[in-house]
């Protein structure tokens, strides 16, 4: 095997994977620092209980979320270090500053807050668990900076001379036009991911028929806060992914393109929903076509002209020269896997609006204190955290195949940006590696998440007092212990 | 001073921050073992650690980040070139983060079981390997003209590197001993104390024969001085150790571990990765960086957010100043 196919299913495999679990941490993060707020402000004891029943749910997620960070950290100088050294002067600052504002943040609070339960007073204690969440965000902002200058390379300037970008303007990387849509697309994807996880979660216990009568308004009240958290974010994802439409058509019109395989430029261009036939587009057997929408995602008017591969891949020819040829990664002409794209476009907003249309069902099935009772709610509980999953792991595998076979849009093709020191054996060995460990973390991990949320919510305790008062004080057990 | 210099200082502050303190994590996961009798034990021993050990971590997550930001090429040959060691670094860290969370989350003998190997093996791999890739890149390695590593895997277990991995592991195991002096009560205290002195004189042994060795090769007037105050420091620790003063003799190693560190990188200086095939080859300072305007751009950053770190960091450690034992970890 090739060492580059061998890099990029290791690179697709692990990301993929990481990212799985990045949506839940964003989003959960916010919602237990929520909830343990309002416990701060209403002393309402279920508040408390539904803080700690999913902040433990969060803490075993958070845990292979770092664990599999560390890997994504160094994995671009390990098999992509002709990339690294290409970039490195413009990517790496991004990944460094995630570093120190983010990760540092992150990981010192969530340790107070694991662990200071007896140790802080109950605001600091919450506050901890907000400043986790800010770090979220500051890693998002910073390593999707990174990700939109592959998308889109601005602040930079080539030096002919050691053949390398060169940064040139940090605060043009950091507003990226790709960038200021691109975050808050998958940030308002990860609240969509965290709300439908709650949801989920509580909707299951609520019905389960072992919950005790008592703790059902509880989940109940979780159930709820899930599913407004899953809508709002589901609006956010809805018109961050137009606006993102748009400047995709203008930075990267192929991806579009693609995205719907229209071969031939079209004006007005139709969106279809489903296809089947033969989708090198020579022949088509049966579609289901919304007329002008295609035109109306790109262009922002029903009537817009959207161009098409073939018209593309001539100027894209004109442009970068000689064409690279098909691989099966590409489709020659610098066009990227037409079905990869067109069906994981689809599929990512068909699983979002299945999320959505889920969580809707569920609060107007909860209205004015209604209980759902029949069995078919429990199908709903599994499904609504595992969509947005599937949304976003589509979303990527778009977003980063449809740039194929650039690396760089523009810059560098995936092809060149391999490390050439590296053999094809040293590399398989890792891709084994990674692959079995991450298969059995995953089981593991699963298994532990459902063994904790069949436990339910521990009943209500009153966390311990900072301060040391009576004679025993300095003996009490701590409040919590690894 | 030119700012590929004070780049170089960084890293060499961001790796010094990192064995100073995940040090004494390996340290206590490799304990694990020794000093506890029973599953109480291994709990206060893991606990001590609890709060601070992934905020530790991130130390080298952030040395990594800034080699890749201010000097590509040094991150690119180093870890495509060590590749099999770092592989083989990242699983034991996969699994010993995981283990410290997932531990306790199942009140199962055998699921707890396995998780103690998890931590005692990730905490033996990466305190064994690190100390091999620093000898490695202090050493010189073969890189080509393309300043690629074309050693393979075998190159990087010479007897001077298997030295440097057997000096940071009885180092961090030492340093483990001594953190757990520090921060246990009762039993477990005095076993952890008696046993840093045992360790630390191996560890004393291995030191001044590795730094000895590297001074001898690629030693600059610089490490020299570096290398003899981390020298003192570590015997300064022992003999705190020894009048059971367990703050200082904490304090003596946690110098020590600093200043070897230090000395190692300026041994290296002005070189970053040295080649052994032909010096012109060699990635220095110079050739191997980023853009004045890239460094710039990063030293303002670093300023400002670096103190800020260093003081919620600190903070931690007052928070959770308690001494533990075995009393306090609840059933
Ligand atoms: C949109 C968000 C996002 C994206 C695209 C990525 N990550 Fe990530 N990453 C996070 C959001 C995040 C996070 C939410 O901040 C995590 C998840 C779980 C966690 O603990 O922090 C995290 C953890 C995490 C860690 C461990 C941090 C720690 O120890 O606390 C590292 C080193 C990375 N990531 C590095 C990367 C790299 C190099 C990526 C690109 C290939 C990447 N992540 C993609
Ligand atoms: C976490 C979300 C991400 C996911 C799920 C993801 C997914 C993917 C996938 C599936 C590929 C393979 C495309 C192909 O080979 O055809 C890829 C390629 C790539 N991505 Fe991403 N990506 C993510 C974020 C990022 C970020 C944030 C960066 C940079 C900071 C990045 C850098 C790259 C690089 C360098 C490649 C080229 C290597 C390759 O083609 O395999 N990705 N990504
Ligand atoms: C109304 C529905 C949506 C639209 C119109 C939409 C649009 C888009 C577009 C155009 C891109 C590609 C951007 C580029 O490559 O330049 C994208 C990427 C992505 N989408 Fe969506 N999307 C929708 C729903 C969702 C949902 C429901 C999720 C997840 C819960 C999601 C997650 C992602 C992710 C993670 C990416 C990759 C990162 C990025 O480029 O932002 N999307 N989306």
């Amino acid at each position: 095997m090739d060492p580059l196919d061998i890099a990029r299913w290791q690179f697709g495999i692990v990301t993929v994977y990481h990212f799985l679990f990045v949506p839940i941490t964003i989003g959960l993060s916010a919602l237990v620092a929520g909830l343990e707020t309002a416990w701060v402000r209403t002393r309402k004891e279920e508040y408390l209980r539904l803080t700690k029943f999913f902040g433990k749910l969060f803490l075993i997620n958070f845990a292979i979320g770092v664990v599999t960070g560390i890997v994504q950290e160094f994995q671009f100088g390990m098999n992509w270090s002709d990339y690294s050294r290409f970039v490195g002067d413009v990517f790496g600052a991004p990944l460094a500053v995630e570093g120190l504002l983010a990760f540092f943040l992150e990981s010192t609070f969530l340790g107070l807050w694991i662990f200071g339960w007896d140790r802080l007073p109950r605001g600091l204690h919450a506050a901890c668990m907000w400043l986790v969440h800010i770090g979220t965000l500051l890693s998002a902002y910073f390593i999707l900076a990174a990700n939109s200058w592959m998308q889109h390379p601005v602040g930079y300037r080539y030096n002919p001379d050691t053949g390398r970008a060169e940064l040139t303007d940090f605060w043009a990387v950091l507003t990226n036009k790709v960038q200021l849509v691109t975050f808050p697309h998958t940030v308002t994807a990860c609240y969509l991911t965290g709300g439908a996880f709650m949801l989920g979660v509580a909707l299951y216990l609520v019905r389960r028929r072992s919950t005790p009568d008592a703790d059902r308004p509880m989940y109940r009240t979780a159930v709820r806060l899930g599913a407004v958290v899953t809508l709002i974010g589901g609006l956010g994802v809805a018109v961050s992914g137009d606006l993102q439409g748009k400047i995709m058509t203008e930075v990267q019109p192929m991806k579009m393109a693609a995205a719907e395989g229209l071969y031939e430029t079209e004006a007005p261009a139709s969106f279809s929903v489903f296809t089947i036939g033969s989708l090198d587009g020579s022949e088509e057997r049966f579609a289901i076509k919304i007329p002008g929408l295609l035109s109306f995602l790109g262009t922002g008017t029903w009537d817009g002209e959207v161009q098409g591969i073939n018209q593309l891949r001539e100027k894209y020819q004109q442009t970068y020269g000689e064409d690279p040829g098909a691989t099966y990664y590409s489709a020659g002409g610098y066009t990227p896997v037409i079905p990869v794209t067109y069906w994981t476009f689809r599929l990512m907003i068909g699983a979002g609006i299945a999320a959505l249309a889920g969580a809707a069902l569920v609060l107007w099935g909860t209205r004015r204190g209604r209980a759902p009772t029949s069995r078919w709610w429990l199908w709903l509980a599994v499904a609504l955290p595992l969509l947005p999953l599937a949304a976003n792991s589509f979303g990527w595998i778009f977003t980063e195949m449809g740039r194929q076979p650039w690396a760089v849009f523009g810059l560098m093709t995936t092809a060149n940006a391999v490390s050439p020191g590296v053999s094809a054996g040293e590399m398989l060995t890792a891709l084994i590696t990674f692959t079995l460990l991450y298969g059995v973390l995953a089981v593991v991990e699963v298994k532990l998440m459902l063994h904790h949320i069949g436990k339910g919510a521990a009943p209500f305790e009153e966390p311990p007092s900072p301060t040391l008062r009576g004679p025993g004080d300095a003996d009490r057990p701590l409040a919590h212990a690894y | 001073m030119e700012l590929t210099t004070v780049w170089f200082g960084l890293i060499a502050v961001l790796w010094i921050g990192y064995f100073c303190l995940e040090g004494f994590d390996f340290g206590v996961g490799m304990l694990l073992p020794v000093l506890a009798r029973d599953d109480r034990e291994r709990r206060v021993l893991i606990n001590t650690i609890g709060p601070v050990w992934d905020g530790n971590e991130v130390w080298v997550l952030v040395a990594g980040g800034a080699t890749f930001a201010a000097f590509p090429e040094w991150y690119a040959t180093l870890f495509s070139g060590f590749y099999l060691p770092l592989l083989l670094i990242l699983v034991a860290l996969i699994v010993r983060g995981l283990a410290f969370e997932y531990r306790a989350k199942r009140d199962d003998h055998t699921w707890r079981a396995r998780w103690d190997l998890a931590i005692i093996v990730g905490s033996f791999l990466p305190a064994l390997l690190w100390g091999v890739a620093f000898a490695n890149i202090v050493r010189g390695v073969p890189i080509d003209e393309n300043a690629e590593y074309v050693g393979g895997f075998f190159n990087l277990l010479s007897p001077y590197a298997l030295l440097g991995g057997v000096t940071t592991l009885l180092l961090f195991l030492t340093h483990g001993a001594l953190f757990v002096a520090l921060k246990t009560d009762g039993d477990i205290r005095h076993r952890a104390r008696a046993l840093a002195l045992k360790v630390g004189v191996a560890a004393a042994v291995a030191a001044v024969a590795f730094l000895a060795w590297t001074q001898a090769s690629t030693g600059s007037a610089g490490s020299l001085v570096l290398f003899a105050a981390a020298a003192l420091a570590l015997v300064g620790g022992l003999v705190a150790a020894l009048r059971a003063r367990e703050g200082w003799a904490f304090t003596g190693n946690f110098l020590a571990i600093g200043l070897a560190v230090a000395g190692l990188f300026a041994a290296l200086f002005p070189d970053v990765m040295p080649s052994s095939l032909d010096p012109a080859w060699s990635l220095t300072t110079t050739n191997a960086s980023a853009t004045e305007y890239t460094l710039t751009v990063m030293t303002w950053v670093a300023v400002f957010f670096t103190p800020i770190v260093l003081l919620y960091q600190g903070w931690t450690y007052w928070v959770f100043r308690r001494r533990i034992g075995t009393q306090h970890i609840p059933a």
